[in-house]
């Protein structure tokens, strides 16, 4: 096909960014550091309000000019601080090198243009392609993406396909430039639980097709668990722990972390209440002094409600992989 | 198929419509006091010649004939002859609405060029010069009365200014100043709903899709954002248009122009009730066809309505 840069990284840098309204200012991230390799699903998990969002906006470059400004960071593609480049420039990796799907395929499809219209529009603008060639390779992609009767699928409009059929056309339009990287921004959340799963098997079988990496937004830990190679757990705007996945889920040190993998209904606690964390994510107008999360801790002590907890390598299970955390008590025993 | 239904249909109600208002029409004549007789004969005419009037008139027979008579007469078309000049209500009409048309049309035209861009300008850019200039235009557009401009019009282009003839109406550059006084407040009705709608479109989801996947901004406004914004656009500037094919009576008055507008406002004050009748006959049609136009291309724009 046509000559492209394939990135093997993306890599966000210490990236923080405000809000601004008025007099007030929303400190939505709070330098986030992230990398994805290709072939990689990096999840990155939170409750909402947690700067998830947030995060993915801004390496896809929108985030409305009028009220958001990143205080400092960078996002590398390869060797591109791509949060340098001028918008024209920018828009040329959107669709094309990063590509994103959204969690609402209803609401997130155009209601007045036809499927097929949707994806060639991209094909033609990114690679240059004509008329019949777009709509040939869109043909391709429909089969890549598991969806039979090709031509009627194209000629059809959104309103007129399933919920399933689609978040299948979403993905479809993401992957059509065949992009390097792909955001999946809650990607399952709202379909039901027999469509999840087959929507989660088919983003891996295109990462590994595709040789793709995925950057995977969601608020449940049960979702990533199937599809990540590492995950890291935001909360109000940090990154409190990031590990491989296998290293999370036997090893998990911040006490957000494991707190969330108490409210996770399993087989094991079976009979066992529930624990919910208790309060909820603070508001990134007023993050509270210290650990972001001290208030809600439960072995919190005077230093979390002080200092901001640097992020530290931890000891890993496994030798080869790095785990971080930022907590101050990491060597505390955790009561249960 | 679906779609030839669809036109099927709206067809038949647009037949209807155009039954139930002939019927409306027949009755409110009717109802009105006095015998039309008696107002074409005048005050000395003798008993034998108001008798010959009802019976050219065919009002001497019982109503349900009459009733009758007017369906079959407007299946054909007829609507007989002006009670006051003789000649046809059908030719009378027919004289007076190319004028009509071509007002009505140049005024629109004028109102969606104006009107359109201008509103996709201000919701683009809100709160910049554009769009304070389109707010202060659609406040003026829509509280000027358009006799009021039309006056000054003539006052500047066609006397201070002689770019215009100041009256006649043989040639298009007579049409051009009370096309403005006409399209002047349509556009800041389209323009106050082109901005709406586009302002509510570009905060859709689906905008968000678009930029990411890196399309131009102009293709995100005009192809994805103008395209549903237009659903709404279309159905008030359709009905605003049909409202103009019945005459600008004002507009028409103050430029001396023999429109329908005129013809019909005459005609109701020499009570000449055929051409009344002829006259709302003919609007109802002209306006139920101009609704069934809006209504294709309504759902030509909007995909889900043809389903349902």
């Amino acid at each position: 096909m046509t000559e492209r840069i394939s990135s093997s990284t993306l890599e966000i840098k210490d990236l923080d960014v405000s809000f601004i309204q008025g007099e007030k200012e929303a400190n939505a991230l709070r330098g986030i550091s992230l990398s994805l390799k290709r072939k990689e699903v990096h999840s990155l998990v939170g409750e909402s309000g947690s700067g998830k969002t947030v995060t993915s906006t801004c390496i896809m470059g929108l985030l409305p000019p009028q009220v958001a400004r990143i205080n400092r960071g960078e996002i590398f593609l390869g060797e591109q601080n791509i949060l340098a480049l001028e918008e024209k420039d920018q828009r040329k990796i959107r669709g094309k090198e990063i590509a994103m799907v959204f969690q609402e395929p209803a609401r997130y499809l155009n209601p007045t243009l036809k499927v097929g219209e949707q994806i060639t529009e991209m094909l033609r603008l990114h690679l240059g392609m004509d008329k019949g060639e777009a709509v040939t390779r869109a043909l391709e992609i429909l089969d890549l993406v598991g969806l039979d009767g090709g031509k009627r699928i194209l000629g059809s409009y959104p309103h007129e396909l399933s919920g399933g059929m689609k978040q299948r056309i979403m993905i479809a339009i993401a992957i059509s430039c065949d992009p390097s990287f792909l955001i999946a921004d809650e990607p399952t959340t709202a379909l039901d639980v027999t469509l999840q799963l087959q929507i989660l098997n088919l983003i891996l079988s295109l990462k590994n097709r595709l040789d793709m990496g995925i950057l995977f937004i969601s608020h449940d830990l049960r979702v990533v668990r199937d599809i990540s190679d590492w995950i890291s757990v935001i909360y109000a705007g940090r990154i409190v722990e990031s590990a491989s996945k296998e290293e999370l889920f036997s090893n998990p040190r911040h006490p957000y972390t494991r707190m969330l993998f108490e409210s996770i209904p399993d087989a094991d606690k079976r009979g066992k209440r529930l624990k919910a964390i208790p309060g909820k994510v603070p508001d990134a107008e007023n993050i509270p002094q210290g650990c972001a999360f001290h208030p809600r801790c439960p072995i919190a002590e005077e230093i979390c409600g002080s200092n901001q907890p640097e992020t530290k390598d931890v000891e890993s299970n496994s030798a080869l992989d790095s785990h971080t955390a930022a907590c101050h008590l990491i060597g505390k025993q955790w009561k249960n | 198929m679906e779609f030839l239904l669809f036109i099927v249909r709206r067809f038949l109600r647009l037949i209807l419509t155009i039954l139930i208002i002939s019927t409306i029409i027949f009755f409110v004549i009717r109802v009105i006091p006095g015998d039309p007789a008696l107002v074409v004969a005048g005050i000395d005419a003798s008993e034998d010649d108001i008798q010959a009037i009802r019976a050219r008139l065919g009002t001497d027979v019982p109503v349900a004939i009459q009733y009758t008579r007017w369906l079959g007469d407007i299946v054909r078309f007829d609507f007989g002859e002006s009670m006051i000049s003789g000649a046809s209500v059908n030719k009378l009409i027919m004289e007076r609405f190319p004028l009509t048309l071509t007002l009505a049309v140049l005024g629109i035209v004028l109102g969606i060029i104006v009107a359109i861009p201008l509103g996709v300008m201000s919701a683009v850019h809100r709160w910049s010069f554009w769009d304070y200039f389109g707010m202060v235009y659609s406040q003026m557009g829509m509280a000027i009365p358009s006799f009021w401009l039309g006056m000054i019009l003539l006052l500047v282009f066609a006397v201070k200014i002689p770019l215009f003839p100041l009256f006649g109406s043989d040639s298009l550059k007579n049409l051009v100043l009370p096309a403005i006084a006409l399209g002047f407040a349509r556009a800041a009705v389209i323009l106050r709903l082109t901005r709406a709608a586009m302002v509510e479109e570009l905060s859709r989801e689906y905008i968000i899709t678009a930029r990411a996947k890196g399309l131009t901004d102009r293709m995100i406004r005009y192809k994805h954002a103008l395209r549903n914004a237009m659903i709404a656009v279309v159905t008030v500037t359709g009905i605003q248009f049909g409202y103009m094919l019945g005459g600008a009576i004002i507009v028409e008055q103050v430029f001396s122009l023999p429109g329908l507008g005129r013809l019909f406002l005459y005609a109701i004050y020499q009570r000449d009730f055929p051409l009344i009748q002829g006259g709302v006959v003919f609007i109802a049609v002209i306006f139920s066809l101009v609704n069934f136009a809006v209504d294709i291309l309504y759902s030509l724009l909007n995909p889900k309505i043809r389903i349902s």
